[in-house]
């Protein structure tokens, strides 16, 4: 008898699962229909936040979901780069550069329905500075010395030192309401969406606020769907599962979409930067021509194309086009091996040397590391890969600097600054440098931090400071009939507001 | 039947005690990781300060045993921390993935039992017929095919060339919509299906020929039985007591191995939350993940080893005689 039961139950599951299979259909007409209204629009992404928090070990995931979308801060970094006014009604600057007085815009409420007041913005900042704060842009503030709040519109900041990026870094400060709760699991944010449902390891959804103080949102929902496999992403969007993909990390993904009209693929202008990085404190990388003779040594062009085919930038230096001091430094050291082989050479290293390159094991690394090995074998130098993990580069490479050269891709715009920092793990360390980096925060007005800026930008070229290989390029692909997304993707900032489809 | 209750007692007893066991080992393994659980926190920026605090956030510079007593105090008390990372409870996040791994694992279970159980036996029983030659040759081949290639190649055709069904992912209400759950399931399922029946089959087929080479059936048939009925008759039970054993380890595997068939489908399984946990060095969600999956797993074992008590009278006889 039990094996009947048995039987019949096998044969009633497979029965089950066949009809549903029949079913698949009839779930794509509707949401085929969805798509005709441009109401929800599914956003295919790898970078899933680990909590709402931006203070608090969040990951890049918050930044693309929540900046701009959810939360909102005083000043808004476009994707274009340029800074704007956004919680912010307006601000001067004292004479003497030390005194921010912001005045707030009016009516903006949070979403909890609280309106924003100066201090919601004390309190917002001394979040980002606070002891526990995990935020990367808590030391950008160490010159603030004070935060004052004479009128519930107004927020007057004092400064021990001028800083001219004062307002820059401000747009990395969400704005949250004094009261709120736990903000990794919760939001209280002003942006022109809510927080909908969280499904943990699958997907985040956006829903339009209603009473957002701005213009609204030109679709309804906004779904970001999380994936683990990079050609699981794109799978999902040959089968409209999703309509576009925040970014495409490996050209072999892009293969799949090119000329073919269904898709579109946008490339903007990242600020990834792939650095062969020195160890500038340790012989033989202590020396200026060392570091040159094995930049001049790689064929950045070659190795460009055969990682990404036509995409991508090379760059001679550390500032990518989109900040405001870049300059074409590509040719300050030419790809020449004789001139590598001649500086060597010079350099007293006639036969060459050997050194260990410490590499993370993911991508495009691993891949870098033999091209670099074998262009460097072209002129007597011997390169040993040293593969290792995320977090063991974090501890021996960034905390204990115990390495002689490594791989890494920067993300940030304005990081040239760091080579002003002769604590930075790279050990790059010319007074002049820092001086100029200084001079620059503490510029009166943008041209001469630029000019500044620019200086520093030409000194760490020539001094061969670190080896830049290329500016990675920046890929949105969407379906072909889904516009209004940002397509450099400043700091991994998504702003999800214009996209419409249809 | 007191045999049996002291039996269950016993093993009971026995299961307690190796998630004990599994509890410390789970904890030392962990500790023994390179890396610092305080890294996930904090990003390439950060200060001596901020990685201090971090470290304190976590619990990291307290005493490994007083990191022990806790976890093992906070599990007793059915809390299984929270994550240092979500900042959620840990407990919460492994029902939720439960809901996705559970059925994933079992439907998977119980179709490639039932699939193999055909295949193998035909196999055995018209081993000389060409398509019982195909069969075993399939399972064979089955075998020596990695479930992320199976999940690849039924993406490619039923998802990408088809648009049958969804190519991964999983439907934000879950099971509140069970049509669209089983949709979203049904290639990792198949992909599941697919490796597992054709190894389940290669057993079923073996123990099947066994019994059909025995001298207990030889007899039956010589006193005039026809084999199906003699197989039927005596066979069947035979046949299921190595194959009841097997399916135990089957499970269990699966139940382990959804980690990759999640990672190929984008399913928020418990695979693929032990997978990123590890990655962020969240200790409470790895312990989570795995003191939850190794509890599964003894429990599988407890129940394929009374199974096989239930099918065979001779393993209770075994256990009456040591048992009095």
């Amino acid at each position: 008898m039990t094996r009947f039961h048995t039987v019949r139950a096998a044969v009633g599951l497979i029965l089950s699962v066949a009809v549903v299979a029949g079913c698949g259909s009839s779930g794509d007409d509707e949401r085929a229909a969805g798509n005709e209204e441009a109401a929800v629009i599914h956003v295919g992404s790898l970078y899933e936040p680990q909590n709402l928090s931006n203070v608090d070990g969040g990951g890049q995931g918050v930044t693309e979901a929540l900046n701009g979308n959810v939360y909102e801060s005083l000043f808004k970094l476009t994707d274009d780069g340029e800074l704007e006014n956004l919680l912010a009604e307006d601000y001067s600057v004292s004479p003497d550069g030390l005194t921010y007085t912001v005045t707030l815009r009016e009516g903006v409420a949070f979403h909890s329905g609280k309106p924003v007041t100066s201090e919601d913005v004390r309190s917002s900042v001394e979040r980002v500075t606070a002891e526990s704060s995990q935020s990367a842009r808590k030391s950008s503030f160490e010159p603030l010395a004070s935060i004052e709040t004479p009128d519930e519109r107004t927020v007057v900041f004092t400064l021990a030192t001028p800083s001219i990026s004062f307002p820059y870094n401000l747009s990395y400060v969400w704005i949250v309401n004094t009261d709120a709760g736990d903000l990794k699991t919760e939001e209280d944010g002003t942006g022109p969406y809510t927080v909908g449902d969280w499904t943990r390891g699958s997907s985040l959804s956006l829903a339009r606020w209603d009473e957002y103080w701005g213009e609204p949102a030109a679709n309804a929902e906004v779904v970001f769907q999380y994936f683990t496999d990079a050609s699981a992403m794109g799978n999902a969007l040959l089968t409209n599962e999703v309509d576009i993909l925040t970014s495409v990390q490996s050209p072999d993904a892009l293969a799949q979409f090119e000329g073919n009209p269904d898709y579109t693929i946008a490339e903007g202008t990242s600020t990834t930067k792939e650095l062969l990085a020195f160890n500038d404190q340790m012989a033989p990388f202590d020396d200026v021509q060392v570091r040159k003779a094995v930049y001049s040594a790689i064929d950045r062009e070659k190795l460009l194309s055969s990682i990404w085919g036509d995409y991508g930038t090379l760059i001679g230096s550390m500032v990518p086009p989109t900040d405001p001091w870049y300059e074409d430094l590509t040719d300050v050291n030419p790809y020449d091996p004789a001139l590598a082989e001649e500086l060597l050479a010079e350099a007293g290293l006639p036969d060459g040397f050997s050194f260990t390159l410490d590499t993370p094991t993911y991508d495009p690394h691993p891949t870098v590391a033999e091209f670099v090995q074998s262009e460097l074998a072209k002129v007597g130098v011997t390169v040993e890969i040293n593969p290792i993990s995320a977090d063991e580069w974090y501890t021996k490479v960034f905390q204990e600097r115990d390495f002689e050269a490594t791989l890494q891709e920067h993300v940030n715009d304005r990081d040239v600054v760091w080579y002003g920092d002769p604590d930075f793990y790279w050990g790059y360390d010319n007074p002049q440098v820092t001086a100029w980096v200084q001079e620059a925060e503490q510029a009166a007005t943008p041209e001469e931090q630029t000019e500044k800026l620019r200086l520093v930008n030409r000194q760490i070229a020539e001094d061969a400071a670190s080896a830049w290989l290329y500016l990675h390029p920046q890929i949105v692909v969407s379906s072909s009939d889904v516009s209004g997304y940002p397509v450099n993707g400043l700091n991994s900032q998504f702003f999800v507001y214009d996209i419409t489809k249809g | 039947m007191n045999a049996v209750a002291r039996y269950v007692a016993r093993r009971t007893l026995f299961l307690l005690l190796s998630l004990a066991v599994a509890m410390v080992v789970i904890f030392a393994l962990l500790r023994l990781l390179p890396g610092d659980p305080a890294n996930a926190l904090l990003s390439v920026n950060a200060t001596p300060e901020q990685i201090a605090a971090a470290r304190e956030q976590v619990g990291a510079d307290e005493p490994v045993l007083a990191q022990l007593t806790t976890w093992v105090g906070q599990v007793l008390a059915g809390d299984l921390g929270t994550s240092f990372v979500s900042g959620r409870e840990v407990l919460p996040d492994v029902v939720d993935r439960l809901g996705v791994t559970i059925p994933l694992t079992l439907f998977a279970f119980v179709l490639a039992a039932s699939l193999a159980s055909v295949v193998g036996f035909v196999a055995a029983y018209r081993a000389n017929r060409w398509y019982g030659v195909v069969l075993s040759g399939l399972a064979q081949l089955g075998i020596a095919v990695p479930v992320f290639w199976v999940g690849m190649v039924l993406v490619w055709i039923l998802a990408l060339d088809l648009g049958l069904f969804p190519s991964g992912g999983y439907p934000r209400a879950g099971w509140a919509e069970p049509a669209e759950a089983l949709r979203y399931l049904t290639l990792p399922v198949a992909t599941v299906v697919t490796v597992m029946t054709a190894s389940l089959a290669r057993y079923v087929r073996s123990a099947t020929q066994d019994v059909l080479g025995s001298d207990y059936l030889r007899t039956a048939r010589s006193l005039g039985s026809s084999l199906p009925h003699a197989f039927w008759r005596h066979g069947l039970r035979n046949a299921s007591v190595p194959v009841i054993a097997i399916l135990g380890v089957e499970l269990a595997t699966t139940l382990l191995g959804a980690v990759v068939v999640e990672s190929v489908f984008s399913l928020p399984g418990l695979g693929s939350m032990l997978v990123r946990a590890i990655a962020q060095h969240d200790y409470p969600s790895i312990q989570g993940v795995l003191l939850v999956t190794t509890f599964l797993v003894l429990v599988i074992g407890f129940a394929a080893d009374l199974l096989q008590r239930v099918v065979d009278p001779r393993l209770r006889r075994r256990t009456t005689g040591t048992a009095a």
